[in-house]
């Protein structure tokens, strides 16, 4: 198995789920002419492969979004690129208002079978351009929100996503695209909704995803030398949220950290703690933690984005206190 | 068009007048709730709009959308029964008032958000050209929908791909209570010809204006030429909505419009004129309109409210499981017992 970007794994989605469905096209702002394809390059040459069917874009999001809503409500499935996540604020109505409302409150008469990929993150860009929407997404009823991990999650939720009759959130991450895993070169798809064990162990359990997963695992590297073995659940999917890997491994464990890179107040770390502990409170030796990015605008300075953020050492330090405290 | 097409654009409006009638009723007796927006006086926009389009042209409007659903085909049984919030309306009580839809007439609903639905009519006519349907979208709006980001957004998105979209105005000349002069700093046109988008001023008290309108412009589309705006000048003759007391239109303002009365004006104009009808045949139609919009009445009120356990239906496509992890329906357990197992679930 050749080891490739997150970066490239989407291409790839994105090539052949284009090959297998002539109505699929991408849309977005400068996905063709800037740079070869891309702000961050995911679309780099499928302008070239595919003529008329990946298109720039005005820089109107709340267009981007609605014109690929009546699109796929006419037959089409578009995959519309948001530049970043701080830009959907911008198509905010769009998503919630529209892509999430058509099927319900049409009876089922409309879908609107689009996919919104957009990545989170930061990358000394400040404010404006450095945040994590995953639980707003997360909390509307009407989308699938997807956030993976790794470039074989990535490859095979997106093809998923393209599938799917229902609006996706597909929420890349700017500190992802780079990094590199084992992608088959045959065809696979990832169900949405389908959490995942990242590593096993029998000691605390990690419940996280995006990538707070790829901290995690660092954490995990660092602790196991000193002989604790976590076990790491990446959700993979925030809408509809599967619990189950998470309980299952609480059962285990007995020890819950929830990993997660947003502000923490009313965060989805809190919504996954309430839910375990109405669903495990039995299971559970010490209160369930939290690890969460810090409740601020972030900050330029190298060092004041870097406190700002979790990194691998903030959930070593909460699996310290976790397996320190005495109950 | 022959007599007996002009008679139906005739019946037409006048179902639409006694229909929202009989709902304001239906409102002060409470059997409806919530927002209600009447399309007195605006009849021949959508009557005369819907005329000209073919059966599988894509229309999209806003709230104010009795009208529409009915000139497209949609019954009275099933808008009323909508407004009632049952389950026998056009989305069995979900959308009410606001949100009534008709896929299969390719009536794709109405939008309740200002402005919010411009982007998807230029998307369904992207969908169009790009899947060489021939149809045309139309897409109606009001005239305070036109100084919104998405109105800007989607004319220039429209003219810059050159979509097969009719952007029309139903001008009443307000926004709520706010006037035209009020909310907007330029001419109508004007906003269209910053898109040097093709544009026509309407009279929208006069349906077969309307209607030729209409045709030109779809024809325009339908050649390749691309986008279109109407200007349909109009008014409303009850408040904004049944909520609206209407105190800050002037009376006399009232009055000069319902001179104007798109329904009479046709009758007597068209019809009786050309001696298409005798008075009789128009008192018989009115007749039978109001039995109709009766029988709606009393269908709505029979019809039952929608099942409990519906609630969920349809948020997706496809019946996702865990989704009622947290909190389930109708008597909602505080702890899940039904907790799906990995990779089982939709
Ligand atoms: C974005 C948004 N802002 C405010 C409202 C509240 N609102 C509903 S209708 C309306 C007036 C719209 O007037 P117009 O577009 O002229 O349509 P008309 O009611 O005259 O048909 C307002 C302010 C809304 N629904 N959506
Ligand atoms: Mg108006």
């Amino acid at each position: 198995m050749a080891e490739i970007t997150y970066r490239e794994a989407l291409k790839r989605a994105l090539r052949e789920e284009m090959q297998r469905d002539p109505t699929v096209v991408i849309w977005g702002e400068d996905v063709v002419a800037y740079a070869g394809g891309g702000a961050y390059g995911v679309t780099s040459g499928l302008a070239k492969e595919f003529p008329g069917r990946v298109r720039d874009t005005p820089i109107a999001e709340e267009a981007i979004i609605g014109v690929g809503i009546g699109a796929a409500m006419g037959g089409m499935r578009p995959v519309c690129e948001i530049m970043t996540v701080n830009f959907t604020l911008v198509a905010w109505d769009q998503i919630v208002n529209h892509a999430a409302k058509q099927s319900h409150m049409f009876n089922g008469q409309i879908k609107v079978p689009m996919v919104i990929r957009t990545p989170n993150g930061h990358g000394r860009t400040a404010a404006t351009h450095s945040q994590n929407f995953d639980a707003w997404f997360a909390h509307v009823p009407g989308l699938k929100v997807v956030a993976p991990s790794t470039p074989y999650d990535a490859k095979g939720l997106l093809k998923t996503s393209i599938r799917d009759d229902d609006p996706v959130v597909f929420l890349e991450h700017l500190q992802l695209y780079g990094t590199r895993g084992e992608v088959p070169d045959e065809e696979y798809l990832i169900p949405i909704g389908v959490s995942d064990y990242k590593r096993r162990g029998k000691d605390v359990t990690i419940v996280t995803w995006g990538r707070m997963t790829m901290e995690s695992l660092k954490a995990a590297r660092i602790l196991a030398e000193e002989g604790i073995e976590v076990e790491i659940v990446d959700l993979r999917t925030l809408r509809p949220l599967d619990l189950s890997l998470a309980l299952e491994s609480v059962h285990k464990t007995n020890r819950v950290i929830v990993v997660e890179e947003g502000w923490r107040t009313a965060g989805l770390g809190a919504e996954i703690a309430a839910s375990l502990q109405e669903m495990a409170f039995n299971d559970l030796d010490a209160p369930i933690a939290r690890v969460a990015g810090l409740e601020v605008p972030m900050p330029y300075a190298r060092n004041l984005e870097r406190a700002t953020l979790p990194f691998a050492e903030d959930v070593v330090a909460a699996v310290h206190a976790m397996m320190q405290q005495q109950y | 068009m022959d007599k007996e097409n002009l008679v139906a654009l005739y019946r037409q409006m006048v179902l639409i007048r006694v229909f929202e009638d009989r709902a304001a009723e239906m409102y002060a007796k409470a059997k409806i709730a919530g927002f209600l927006h009447l399309y007195n006086g605006q009849e021949a926009v959508a009557v005369g709009a819907v005329s000209a389009l073919n059966p599988d042209d894509d229309v999209v409007v806003n709230y104010r959308d009795h009208g529409w659903a009915l000139a497209r085909g949609s019954s009275a049984r099933a808008v009323m029964a909508e407004l009632f919030g049952r389950a026998t309306g056009t989305t069995g009580g979900r959308g009410g008032s606001m949100h009534l839809v008709d896929v299969k007439n390719h009536f794709w609903g109405g939008y309740a958000i200002v402005g919010g639905h411009l982007p998807l009519a230029a998307g369904l006519a992207a969908a169009a050209q790009y899947l060489k349907t021939g149809r045309v979208t139309l897409c109606s709006m009001g005239d305070g929908s036109t100084n919104i980001g998405t109105f800007h957004a989607a004319l220039n998105w429209a003219k810059l791909w050159n979509l097969p979209v009719i952007f029309m105005v139903e001008n009443n000349q307000y926004a709520m209570g706010t006037h035209y002069d009020v909310h907007s700093a330029v001419p109508m046109l004007q906003k269209a010809a910053g898109y040097n988008m093709y544009a026509e001023e309407v009279d929208g008290m006069d349906v077969m204006a309307v209607r030729e309108a209409v045709c030109r412009v779809a024809e325009r589309a339908r050649r390749g030429e691309g986008p279109s705006f109407l200007n349909v000048v109009t008014y409303r003759y009850r408040g904004h909505s049944m909520a609206d007391p209407d105190v800050q239109r002037d009376k006399a303002e009232i009055a000069r419009w319902k001179e104007r009365d798109p329904i009479t004006r046709f009758a007597r104009d068209v019809l009786l004129k050309r001696n298409l009808v005798t008075p009789k045949e128009l008192e018989d139609i009115q007749k039978s309109v109001e039995q109709e919009v009766e029988d709606a009445i009393e269908f709505a009120d029979k019809s039952p409210e929608p099942a409990l356990d519906t609630l969920y239906d349809y948020i997706y496509q496809q019946p996702v499981r865990n989704m009622q992890i947290a909190g389930s329906l109708i008597r909602p357990p505080t702890v899940a017992k039904d907790i799906p197992t990995n990779g089982k679930h939709a």
